[in-house]
């Protein structure tokens, strides 16, 4: 390996970008941007199908629901970002103009959103049954009493898996290499390549994963916090005795 | 787009997709082995209430799981023939890569599975004079190990996924197996496809036996 060589960030690699650093802000750019994109749709979608699970009386919403969860579960994820970037943009015209991008978002929006959907529901299954009775007997509908009593307690359960999972998927959106997503591992596997200066590159992008997912981290806890209902706690779903 | 799945005969599966599987099985195992092995030390060291042995484990463990697992497969394809001073292959590479990435992954789910042994068990070990070593062996990692399972296999199917990532350093596993067959045969859609519905159903099958496995355990617990 040698002597370490930090200046070869200050080179230039030869196309629109003058230095390989800028290059890396810009891949660090492309991770957070695919993360937080992903993460918006998994939020969506897996609170959607989270709460489809849990609706009284509709067995097939259910039905669709734990399908989906499956689904989406038990695909390796690189398979289902080629699947989203080679098969579906075939199969269905329509997704034909998409950019890279949104397909990427798209795959890990999916993938993830079964794993919220997961976690939400047995948020909202860990609440007392009384919460739903109540909201129905205050003449609440459906959609109301989901709104208004249930949901708000659930997502305050989740937070902490939740934290997870915002931090998985900022490692998850390392896979989009793959499709040639400019993202980090690409600059990695590419800078490392036309510099050998390999170790550098790795160690950049590795101390900036490491940060990011702290960053992350310290913004669940202070939304935990921000959130907390004094004296709320939910048997049985706390780590550890508290 | 019309799908043509002609191409997926025998042949192609025997020379292109049970390589890969077996690799990707094989890898499987070694790494869920080693994991489960060298992740009981980590966790040991994580409760030893020793601060030379906990730290070292706590950082080992907490820096594995906050870096992707694609940059550690990257890192280890660079670093091990440094360190063993001779080139290996991918697929060596991806071996050592697992054990020692769900190594932290198997410590922690070890940790919850040994804190969940009431105290008692451990003073009534010592009580009746087992030494430290004898108390783990015989009345705590045993039970750990069976409140654990269910956890311990969900992991193991989580990993059999995650083996797809070898794809980073072009180690062939089922994966790269369906990726070379789709282009060799000019049909990657139709490969990809398979490949998907190939994953899910051993991982749906997987998944179905855990559960089955849990309830078992419960009801003798």
């Amino acid at each position: 390996m040698g002597k370490w060589d930090w200046q070869v960030f200050l080179e230039d690699p030869g196309g629109k970008i003058p230095t390989y650093w800028q290059w890396l802000v810009s891949a660090w750019g492309w991770t957070v941007s695919v993360s937080l994109c992903s993460l918006v749709v998994a939020l969506l979608l897996g609170s959607l199908v989270g709460v489809i699970r849990t609706l009284p009386d509709s067995p097939w919403l259910v039905r669709f629901g734990n399908a989906w969860v499956e689904l989406f579960r038990n695909v390796p994820l690189l398979v289902q970002i080629f699947l989203w970037y080679h098969v579906v943009p075939k199969m269905f015209p329509v997704m034909a103009g998409l950019p890279p991008f949104i397909l990427v978002v798209f795959a890990l929006g999916f993938f993830t959103s079964a794993r919220i959907a997961e976690q939400l529901r047995s948020g909202i299954q860990a609440l007392p049954k009384g919460q739903r009775y109540a909201g129905m007997a205050v003449g609440f509908t459906t959609p109301q009493y989901y709104r208004y009593v249930i949901l708000p307690m659930a997502y305050r359960i989740i937070i902490p898996p939740l934290t997870s999972e915002s931090m998985n998927i900022f490692k998850n959106s390392s896979v989009a290499f793959a499709v040639s997503i400019p993202e980090m591992i690409q600059f990695a596997m590419q800078a490392g390549e036309e510099t050998s200066r390999v170790t550098e590159m790795y160690m950049a992008v590795t101390v900036l994963y490491v940060i990011s997912a702290m960053v992350i981290n310290r913004i669940m806890a202070w939304v935990e916090k921000r959130v907390r209902v004094p004296g709320f706690v939910v048997a049985g779903t706390g780590g550890g005795g508290h | 787009m019309n799908l043509d799945l002609t191409f997926f005969s025998w042949a192609v599966v025997s020379s292109f997709l049970l390589k890969g599987l077996y690799f990707s099985v094989f890898l499987t195992v070694v790494a869920t082995l080693g994991g489960i092995f060298f992740g009981t030390l980590l966790a040991l060291m994580r409760l030893s209430g020793k601060k030379w042995l906990d730290m070292p484990a706590a950082i080992y463990v907490n820096g594995m799981r906050s870096i992707p697992l694609v940059m550690v497969i990257l890192w280890f394809f660079l670093l091990v023939p440094n360190i063993i001073g001779r080139p290996i292959g991918p697929e060596y590479s991806a071996v050592i890569t697992f054990v020692a990435f769900e190594a932290a992954y198997f410590s922690e789910i070890m940790r919850a599975g040994i804190q969940s042994i009431p105290r008692g068990q451990v003073f009534a070990g010592m009580a009746v004079g087992m030494t430290y070593g004898q108390n783990m062996k015989l009345v705590i990692l045993p039970q750990a190990f069976r409140n654990m399972l269910p956890v311990l296999l969900t992991q193991t199917i989580i990993l059999f996924q995650d083996t797809s990532l070898v794809y980073a350093i072009g180690a062939y596993d089922l994966f790269k197996g369906f990726d070379t067959a789709g282009k060799n045969f000019g049909r990657p859609e139709e490969a990809y496809l398979l490949a998907a519905v190939v994953y899910f159903v051993l991982c749906y099958s997987l998944s179905w036996l855990v559960k089955r496995l849990h309830k078992k355990i419960a009801i003798i617990r």
